[in-house]
């Protein structure tokens, strides 16, 4: 039986893993590569790095964490932030990412996840989506690190990803990042819903239990969460313990 | 020397890079001299079957690949274990290596989500094999793919269940083996894996 994924998120800046709040007010803390390799000692089932930095530098920057990190670390690595060009997604699996993660990118140029897919494959396009409220069962989605409202209904959007080809769906609530209380169910389940491919469920990991929650309210294949284990709040295996021990199966 | 055969698949580094974290000798080549001289060869790949089978006929390695798996030891990973059957049925039918009988086709299972990606257990079928040494009865690999073998029950090693059973790990009873999953990003389980097969084409690390 597959197992639900717990995927611990680096958000790097210039090289040095930082967490924001909300997006914005963003703390700086740690080297990227030695966070991996302590993810993957508590048994994370992938890594996502997601890159904040704007500048070209930073990028080359990006690429070599994830080159080194790649040398260390054996489990799958997604790359996200900034990935705006199908060059940009072959350097960036070169560099040793299994997938990518594109964003506002392909909410601007949705052909980018067609051709992603038709050359490297489905499977390494992961679709980023910054998604917030608007009503009743209603979200629009958002680019630029949730700065700029597209006015996109969410489900359309997803619908449309799918469609193009992309191979898996992250999906961060702008409402819950940050905040805490759990993740967005009712958001994540008209996500799962409306589409085949899989969905991690992302933003608003606060406690142990929220992590169950996710898997048992709804059939999120995996759940992301940033600063809950870069806080050394919670570990890895603590939350696989959890998910386990509720009947959920886990590597 | 384990030879990781490049013949223009993307992804070969990361095994690579797993070989390189266990101390083990290794070298992406498609040279015939450097296949004929390892003790071991590795057949990664990510891709489509029948454009892989193009890609190892253009690099003239076909024929030694048949030849060098009759007596040293060989891996095939994902794209590289569908290569080792018979036929590929993948977009047109093509031949494969033919190293073991079976054929590879759509994994068809229309309440799941296709492609079959993630952490899935190992079943194990053949429990003596030596590939398996060290595992423990609740061991996970990852995998990646949309197509599987079908195959004799006697060539699969371990299955896994998503909908049916897939073929997880095969082998021809001798020198071959196929691992559908990647070893290579399947954390402590996939390492042991490989440093298994290591030691069975007796390169030394």
């Amino acid at each position: 039986m597959l197992a639900k994924r717990i995927i611990p998120c680096l958000d790097v800046r210039d090289g040095k893993v930082v967490k924001g709040v909300n997006f914005e007010g963003i703390k700086e803390v740690g080297d990227p590569v030695l966070c991996a390799e302590e993810y993957n000692r508590q048994g994370a089932d992938e890594i996502v790095f997601y890159d904040i930095t704007a500048s070209y530098e930073g990028r080359g920057v990006m690429l070599d964490v994830v080159r080194e990190t790649a040398k260390k670390v054996f489990v799958p690595l997604t790359v996200g932030g900034g990935i705006k060009t199908v060059d940009d997604i072959r350097e960036t699996l070169r560099a040793g990412a299994d997938k990518v993660s594109v964003n506002s990118q392909a909410v601007l140029n949705p052909q980018l996840i067609k051709e992603g897919a038709d050359i490297f494959g489905c499977q390494c396009i992961c679709v980023g989506i910054d998604a917030k409220k608007t009503a009743e069962n209603k979200w629009t989605v958002y680019i630029n690190g949730g700065r700029v409202d597209m006015g996109l209904d969410l489900i359309e959007w997803v619908k449309k990803v799918e469609q193009l080809g992309a191979g898996e769906i992250c999906l961060n609530s702008i409402d819950t990042d940050g905040v805490r209380g759990g993740f967005d169910i009712p958001m994540l389940k008209e996500v799962v819903n409306a589409v085949k491919i899989p969905v991690i469920a992302s933003g608003g990991a606060g406690k142990l239990s929220d992590f169950a929650d996710a898997f048992l309210r709804t059939d999120c294949s995996a759940a992301l969460a940033a600063s809950l284990f870069h806080f050394k709040e919670l570990t890895v295996d603590e939350v696989k313990a959890d998910c386990r021990k509720k009947g959920i199966a886990m590597r | 020397m384990i030879a990781i055969i490049d013949y223009g698949a993307g992804n070969i580094f990361s095994v690579k890079n797993a070989l390189d974290y266990l101390g083990i000798e290794n070298k992406l080549t498609k040279s015939k001299d450097d296949i004929e001289n390892a003790k071991g060869i590795i057949l990664p790949g990510v891709g489509a079957f029948s454009w892989a089978m193009k890609m190892l006929r253009e690099s003239g390695l076909v024929e030694t690949i048949k030849e060098q798996a009759k007596k040293k030891y060989f891996l095939g990973i994902c794209l590289g274990m569908q290569l080792i059957f018979e036929k590929g049925y993948e977009f047109e039918e093509c031949d494969g290596l033919g190293l073991v009988k079976g054929k590879v086709d759509k994994i068809i299972e229309p309440d799941l989500v296709i492609p079959h990606m993630g952490w899935n257990r190992l079943e194990y079928n053949i429990k003596d094999c030596p590939l398996l040494e060290g595992l423990g009865e609740e061991e996970y690999v990852y995998f990646v793919h949309s197509y599987k073998a079908f195959c004799n029950d006697e060539n699969v090693v371990a299955y896994c269940t998503y909908g049916n059973k897939i073929p997880a790990l095969v082998t021809d009873g001798k020198f071959v083996f196929g691992a559908q999953f990647h070893p290579e990003k399947s954390g402590n389980t996939g390492l042991k894996i490989l440093k298994n097969f290591v030691r069975l084409s007796g390169e030394v690390y």
